[in-house]
């Protein structure tokens, strides 16, 4: 069946993958001096994914993730269909969203710490941020191509304004709604990461991004790899949970 | 289909100019208002936009970083060098690995899931990996934010080349096309805008991994001038960071976009 | 003179998650060589996976086709698209990079077949036969649609084809543009009498066009009429007020109206 090559395919490249790594290892090759070989990566990553302070460190980092996230989300989309929707908003306030969107998360973090009381707040704005100003584009440019002929019938069918946007407007760009949502959650985890490393020094909960800081500091070199893939890990399950949602909530748009 | 109000790629420009400036003018006017006028307990720190204005003008800057201090100029170049070297690095190898992939059915089996299984691991996070193992300062910094770029390039590409009509291919085989004429003549070109749009994306990632490559490894460049900025708590300097990489991002992207307008003449009808 | 097709008791089975699905069943007809064929039949009776076996971007399950006796495709035989059954296809495969020139010059140049001058100054002639004069350097997206399906003809006859293939060329265009089209169509298949096997949903399209329209039934698609169109050649737009273009309408409209129905209460949608 051509389903099973495929994945016998994927995994042979996966396989293969790790098989070089080993070998690479084995024979020495001068840039992975330090790079622990996949057994002993295995090994770190059966220990750790057993102790209590690795699943307290996801769940703080998973958390912080989920309400800067839902943030970002909540402020996000009514403000990307405000740009969408109205002409005045957007001439006045776009300009300025597109002067500040490029500007990294991670540089708003000294400023963030500076501004915010705690730690905590830090993360979480910065992870808010991240997630705001993607769902802000997506929305905007799923109101954008929006199909007049659909605002024309409603409206000729009767519809106030109000009514417009609810029935029309909104499901109509909700797939770009989850899009961008989906997006967001991926860059969210990166910048979870990058805001527990800076901001791990001293004080604070730990969090993934900060255990793999932790580890590289401290030497314990398998524990950054085994971080590394429980981020990347992390990131695809949430990004997965964010795409079933959408999908379920635009089930209209399965083609028979 | 017809869209229902301009791309937003252009509402840049907006078609009244007087409300960018009040848009601009309410933000800096509530700063303004919330550092210096009223005493707001959470916005003591921050200094007012008169005072980073003043800084970042200052023929004689007090923290020494100004538009007149070669300084400033020294570590925009430090940033713009990494990011355009990731960048062309990432466009480089992501762009033909991504025309491989999206092409060809048994390769794409073979390196996607691998591919997909690498990329969701954060740029951040290679860092500690990118120190052990290449030498120098410089070059950590670099392949963290290839990285950055390389996953996006490599996406949008394979995604341009798996979009492009079939009937394209069709035609192509009844004219007689070689595999190496449909490449050239088919695959690429109608890759192109996916690709492009790849490529914005991957400059804009491309700033993002190099602040933090800089902020955590570099000793010289926009990311690292805020971190140490705030090390030594000089907060008009950490504003005219974030600024600046905010114009250099934003024309960065721009800059790929007009290249993308520029190679793909017959879109524009 | 060549090209001519035979289809015999072609048929086609699809397992779409397990169901089959046959869309083609026994199909069988002769196309004579230079003969405008036009296939008409209603939507999902299979005569666009019927175009695509000919073409060869798809495969029959039973049954054969041959070209001038020798057998092109088989169960088990995979058949290659190639210049000799050129297609012009239903949205347009122009390719929108290229300008017209490129377009139309691009297959016997890549064969090898002409030199790059030799072709550009045959696509030149074609182009102006067809009223498309001056457009060599222009894009696809600069011309209006019925400019680019004349463009895509022109194309597929510097390819030098024994059979035509037209899968609904002119569906997307609007009614006045494809009578005009129409026209030049048969002015260019005047010029030399090439095969051609043309598909359509459109009756007075099919009759205003064909030598024989062959009507297929519903799925699985099968023959149903044969109706030989005896209306003489050139052809202009006047011939449709014609009382034997009158009567020819009749006796299609009854064979295809049946099959319509079935389909509607089926609900048929297009397969391919």
């Amino acid at each position: 069946m051509a389903l099973s090559a495929a994945l016998w395919r994927g995994i042979a490249g996966i396989a293969l993958f790790f098989a070089l790594w080993e070998a690479a290892s084995l024979v020495k090759l001068p840039f992975l001096r330090f790079v622990p070989p996949p057994h002993v990566v295995l090994e770190n990553v059966v220990q750790t994914i057993q102790t209590p302070a690795y699943w307290s460190a996801v769940y703080i980092s998973a958390k912080r993730v989920a309400i800067g996230y839902v943030i970002g989300v909540a402020l996000g989309v009514p403000i990307g269909l405000a740009f969408g929707v109205s002409r005045v908003f957007r001439d006045t306030f776009f300009p300025v969203f597109e002067t500040l969107r490029p500007i990294p998360p991670l540089a708003w973090v000294p400023l963030s710490i500076l501004f915010w009381p705690s730690i905590e707040l830090t993360v979480v704005s910065i992870i808010f941020l991240g997630s705001f100003f993607t769902v802000v584009i997506n929305v905007l440019g799923g109101v954008e191509t929006l199909d007049a002929r659909y605002l024309r019938a409603a409206v000729s069918m009767g519809a106030t304004p109000w009514q417009v946007f609810r029935k029309v407007i909104v499901p109509a760009t909700s797939p770009s709604i989850f899009t961008g949502a989906a997006i967001a959650m991926g860059l969210t985890w990166e910048i979870v990461v990058a805001a527990e490393m800076v901001s791990s020094i001293g004080s604070g909960q730990t969090g993934l991004g900060a255990m793999m800081w932790q580890a590289y500091v401290g030497g314990v070199i398998p524990l950054i790899i085994t971080a590394m893939i429980s981020i990347g890990l992390a990131g695809l399950v949430f990004s997965a949970l964010i795409w079933q949602i959408g999908a379920y909530a635009t089930r209209w748009r399965r083609v028979v | 289909m017809t869209p229902a109000s301009r791309p937003f790629l252009r509402s840049i420009r907006s078609p009244r100019p007087y409300l960018l400036l009040l848009g601009f003018a309410i933000v800096l006017a509530a700063w303004h208002l919330v550092t210096a006028v009223l005493d707001v307990p959470m916005f003591r720190k921050i200094t007012p936009p008169a005072v980073v204005l003043k800084e970042w003008f200052n023929p004689e800057p007090f923290f020494g970083v100004s538009v007149f201090t070669s300084l400033y100029y020294s570590h925009i170049a430090y940033s713009v060098y990494r990011a355009y070297t990731a960048f062309a690095l990432a466009v480089l190898f992501g762009v033909p690995l991504g025309i491989l992939i999206g092409w060809n059915r048994t390769f794409r089996e073979l390196t996607f899931p691998l591919v997909e299984t690498l990329r969701p691991i954060p740029p951040l996070s290679w860092v500690p990996l990118a120190i052990l193992m290449l030498p120098g300062t410089e070059p950590p910094v670099i392949f963290v934010t290839f990285i950055a770029a390389f996953f996006a390039t490599v996406l949008n590409t394979v995604l341009g080349v798996r979009s492009i009509d079939p009937s394209y291919f069709r035609a192509a085989e009844c004219l007689g096309f070689a595999r190496r004429d449909i490449l050239v003549h088919v695959v690429i070109p109608g890759a192109m805008p996916h690709v492009f749009i790849g490529l914005q994306i991957a400059m804009g990632l491309s700033w993002v991994a190099l602040v933090a490559g800089e902020m955590i490894a570099g000793k010289r460049g926009l990311g690292y001038m805020i971190y140490d900025a705030y090390s030594m708590v000089q907060i008009p300097t950490i504003f005219m960071g974030m600024l600046t990489l905010g114009l250099l991002g934003f024309f960065s992207s721009a800059l790929v976009r007009y290249l993308g307008r520029r190679l793909m003449a017959w879109r524009s009808f | 003179m060549s090209g001519g097709l035979s289809v015999r008791n072609v048929g086609k089975v699809y397992d779409p998650e397990g169901i089959n699905v046959v869309a083609l069943q026994e199909l069988s007809f002769d196309i004579a060589p230079g003969e405008f064929c036009v296939v008409v039949g209603p939507s999902g009776c299979g005569k666009t996976t019927l175009l695509n076996i000919i073409a060869g971007f798809d495969t029959l399950t039973s049954g054969e086709i041959a070209m001038d006796g020798n057998v092109l495709t088989a169960p088990g035989r995979r058949l290659s698209p190639g210049a000799d059954r050129m297609v012009v296809f239903q949205n347009g495969a122009l390719f929108p990079w290229k300008t017209v020139v490129w377009n139309v010059t691009c297959g016997p140049v890549l064969q090898g077949r002409l030199s790059r001058n030799e072709a550009e100054a045959q696509a030149r002639q074609l182009l102006a036969r067809t009223g498309l004069a001056g457009i060599e350097g222009q894009y696809p997206g600069e011309l209006s649609s019925g400019m680019r399906r004349r463009v895509e003809l022109v194309r597929a006859l510097m390819n030098d084809p024994k059979v035509l293939l037209l899968d609904e060329p002119f569906r997307a265009l609007d009614a006045l543009t494809r009578s005009v089209v129409h026209e030049h169509l048969l002015e260019l298949y005047d010029l030399a009498r090439r095969t051609v096997f043309f598909i359509t949903h459109d009756l007075e399209e099919a009759i205003f066009l064909a030598d024989r329209v062959v009507v297929m039934t519903t799925r699985p698609g099968r023959v149903k009429k044969v109706i030989a169109v005896d209306l003489p050649r050139p052809r202009d737009h006047r011939v449709l007020t014609t009382a034997r273009y009158g009567q020819l309408e009749e006796e299609a409209l009854e064979a295809i109206h049946e099959e319509a129905r079935k389909a509607f209460e089926t609900g048929e949608r297009e397969l391919a």
